[in-house]
């Protein structure tokens, strides 16, 4: 059994608009795994891109997170955390460090004025800055051993305050002199050891999303680069930290096929390689069944079923699943439709939310919610029939 | 089957303009020489990925715009389309052929000829957010083709209008409101109303359901199919999603770059592939099944710019039966079976 790296329970998201409030995430139970790739599946408005933001605590204004709980097992110290219940500063700390995101459209993930080189190391730069410090130390250690003749001498003395405010930056991030001289014109030249070491590792993480020439393509700007190395480009930003969990939310929706299954693959080394846990927020059915080990499928902001990707797919319980599968055109099948509209969101119909439109909806379903159920091996669904 | 739009040679060119004057210092080659037929009843499927020129042709072939050379025939009759053929053979009486093809070929319309053939063919953009005026009544869009083309007007147009929207699912209960109370699946409807207003015998659809969800995407399908029996229509459907032609078309055209490299009935181009590229496509889809997920082949590097397209086989670059052949020349399209056409030096 692996064990746990977020438990969400009883979260609730909620948007208070002119109109009324939507209740975007109503109950919610959901564990992510270590080393698993969780995948999210849902029609538009169903919530799953809400779940993706909530572990970040990025619900947009007027969303709020009403209640619950998210706690996060961090591995590597840290211990339990409820995320929802940390400081912003801390909250920050977290994000695109331990817990990382790739959003939908890659062209408007990153900004248009800066160079993805720039956009890349600004994460290191945040999250890594003691690793830095204690790099560029070592870079000016060896120019001050190596070093002979008259430029080396008349540049040993700044070499030598540059080591010792390196190494203050190496044992304490937020250390006060290198903070100071940051902010002095001329002297925070200083300190522009830090950026250069940044973008060497940046260059190193743009060649391991498999960018051909990543030098080069750090220097360029996100308009310069088409979709797919855009893409790749989020990716290694969201990689760059080494993080324990990766949200991908949609992150092939806006690519062509075959750049589609570049990225699929990706994904799976990059899995394979850091063993971190991925959660893949998408629509398309297809895609979840190639990368996802565990699957949700989520309707207007609840849980329907949640199984393993063979049991989803091969013995699919709750009537949406089997639905929404039957309305995946497959060559020789009839196309099976969803009668009615997806519900309404700010009148949601009571008891079970997809009783209106279900083939097997008893009067039950019309009174009270269905709980989330086990009928097998890791096997929940949350349905009456069972 | 008699064929109602040919294509023949299309090329659609976008100059590229520079310098102080804005002349042109290159050509985007959107479309570069394709020839297709579609028969009347004929659901045909283009399929290939962004910037292929699927749009392009689909924009090409309703006249939006006007081809860079080539000829499109719409409802031509074949003795017609010989003579033309003949007398461009022969090349001297060119009085005769250009009197012709004026009369005849769709490319060089203009003016009252253009407008009466859109009547006859209409087309469904793909982004139903977008192509309907957001200033506009329900009743108003579905209207519009009507006033337009002057088939319709005052009661008798209202009635055409809600009887429209029947046949496509809407309730005549919402004329009156705006495009953004409608859901996306709604939309695309009234965008579909809207092409059927003129009764058209040929619609193109351009990605109809690519910013729909699956469950919506599967009445948009279902309802395609229901007037196309009903009308007895000739669909032009494009996609990028090889699982919607695969399960709905009668016959398909796999685009890339520009040019058209395989033709076929889906199932045999799904299943046996002949191009290279097409068969990775066929490879790279996702298919909902967890027991499929091996044996796929990943392609190395991304579609050329078509302003700057590869000399040769503008796939060669990704291809790994490239040989020094497919570097030097561009392959034609051959008739390798029954109804079958490849363009490829080295078919699989």
């Amino acid at each position: 059994m692996q064990q746990d790296l977020i438990r969400i329970r009883d979260l609730s998201v909620r948007f208070y608009t002119y109109e009324g409030v939507v209740h975007a995430i109503d109950d919610l139970d959901l564990d992510i795994r270590q080393g698993e790739t969780l995948g999210i599946v849902g029609e538009t408005g169903s919530g799953k891109t809400m779940t993706a933001l909530a572990i970040l605590r990025l619900i947009p204004y007027p969303g709020k997170i009403e209640s619950g709980s998210i706690v996060f097992f961090d591995r590597d110290g840290g211990g339990e955390l409820d995320l929802l219940k940390l400081s912003e500063d801390k909250m920050r700390s977290i994000r695109g460090n331990k817990i990382s995101m790739v959003f939908q459209e890659p062209g408007a993930a990153l900004n248009p004025v800066y160079t993805i080189g720039d956009q890349i190391s600004e994460v290191y730069l945040l999250h890594r800055r003691q690793e830095l410090g204690h790099r560029a130390k070592q870079r000016v250690d060896s120019l001050l051993s190596d070093g002979s003749g008259f430029a080396s001498a008349l540049r040993r003395p700044f070499w030598r305050w540059q080591s010792r405010l390196y190494d203050k930056i190496a044992q304490d991030s937020h250390s006060v002199e290198p903070r100071f001289l940051s902010h002095v014109p001329l002297f925070r030249r200083l300190l522009r050891r830090l950026r250069d070491e940044a973008k060497l590792l940046t260059v190193d993480m743009l060649k391991n999303v498999e960018i051909p020439d990543p030098a080069r393509v750090a220097a360029q700007y996100p308009h310069q680069i088409s979709g797919g190395m855009k893409q790749r480009a989020v990716i290694a930003m969201a990689l760059a930290c080494s993080p324990e969990l990766l949200i991908a939310d949609e992150p092939t929706t806006s690519l062509d096929v075959t750049i589609q299954a570049q990225m699929l693959e990706l994904f799976r080394r990059i899995k394979a390689d850091r063993g971190a846990s991925v959660v893949f927020v998408t629509h398309n059915l297809g895609v979840a069944s190639e990368v996802c080990d565990r699957l949700t499928v989520m309707y207007a902001g609840r849980l329907c079923e949640v199984a393993s990707v063979e049991d989803m797919f091969l013995h699919p319980s709750h009537p949406y699943t089997k639905a929404l599968l039957d309305a995946v055109p497959i060559p020789g099948k009839e196309l099976q439709t969803i009668p009615g509209a997806l519900a309404d969101a700010l009148n949601p119909p009571p008891g079970c939310r997809f009783h209106p439109r279900c083939p097997s909806a008893m009067p039950m379903c019309q009174r009270e919610r269905p709980k989330l159920k086990e009928i097998g091996k890791d096997h929940m669904v949350a349905c009456y029939l069972f | 089957m008699n064929i109602l739009v040919d294509i023949r040679g299309l090329k659609k060119y976008f100059p590229i303009r520079g310098g102080v004057f804005g002349r042109p210092v290159g050509m985007v080659k959107a479309v570069d020489g394709v020839s297709l037929s579609v028969k009347r009843g004929q659901w045909l499927g283009l399929v290939g990925e962004s910037g292929c020129g699927k749009t392009t042709l689909a924009k090409t072939v309703v006249r939006l715009w006007k081809p860079t050379s080539g000829h499109i025939y719409f409802d031509v009759p074949d003795a017609v389309k010989a003579e033309i053929e003949a007398s461009q053979a022969s090349g001297n009486n060119s009085g005769k052929l250009a009197s012709l093809l004026k009369e005849n070929d769709l490319g060089t319309f203009s003016g009252a000829r253009v407008r009466l053939f859109r009547r006859r063919a209409q087309l469904v953009h793909q982004d139903p957010f977008t192509s309907l005026d957001p200033r506009m009544k329900l009743k108003n869009i579905v209207a519009e083709p009507l006033t337009i083309h002057k088939v319709l007007s005052g009661d008798a147009q209202e009635t055409a209008v809600k009887e429209l929207l029947g046949t496509v699912g809407l309730s005549a209960g919402q004329l009156e409101r705006y495009p953004h109370q409608f859901s996306g699946g709604q939309r695309q409807r009234i965008a579909i109303a809207r092409a059927l207003a003129t009764k058209p015998e040929f619609i193109a659809f351009d990605e109809p359901t690519s910013a729909l969800d699956v469950s919506v995407q599967a009445q948009i399908l279902n309802l395609l199919k229901d007037l196309k029996k009903e009308f007895g229509l000739t669909y032009l459907y494009i996609t990028h999603e090889l699982l919607i032609a695969e399960s709905v078309c009668d016959y398909i055209a796999v685009m890339y770059l520009g040019k058209v490299v395989e033709m076929g009935r889906p199932e045999e181009v799904f299943h046996t592939p002949r191009h290279p590229y097409s068969q990775s496509l066929v490879s790279a889809t996702p298919v909902p099944d967890p027991k499929r997920r091996v044996g796929r082949i990943v392609l190395p590097g991304e579609v050329p710019s078509p302003a700057n397209p590869p000399p040769g086989c503008a796939f060669h670059p990704r291809c790994s039966r490239a040989s020094e052949q497919c570097r030097e020349f561009g392959p034609e399209l051959k008739l390798v079976g029954d109804n079958r056409y490849v363009a490829c030096f080295h078919p699989l």
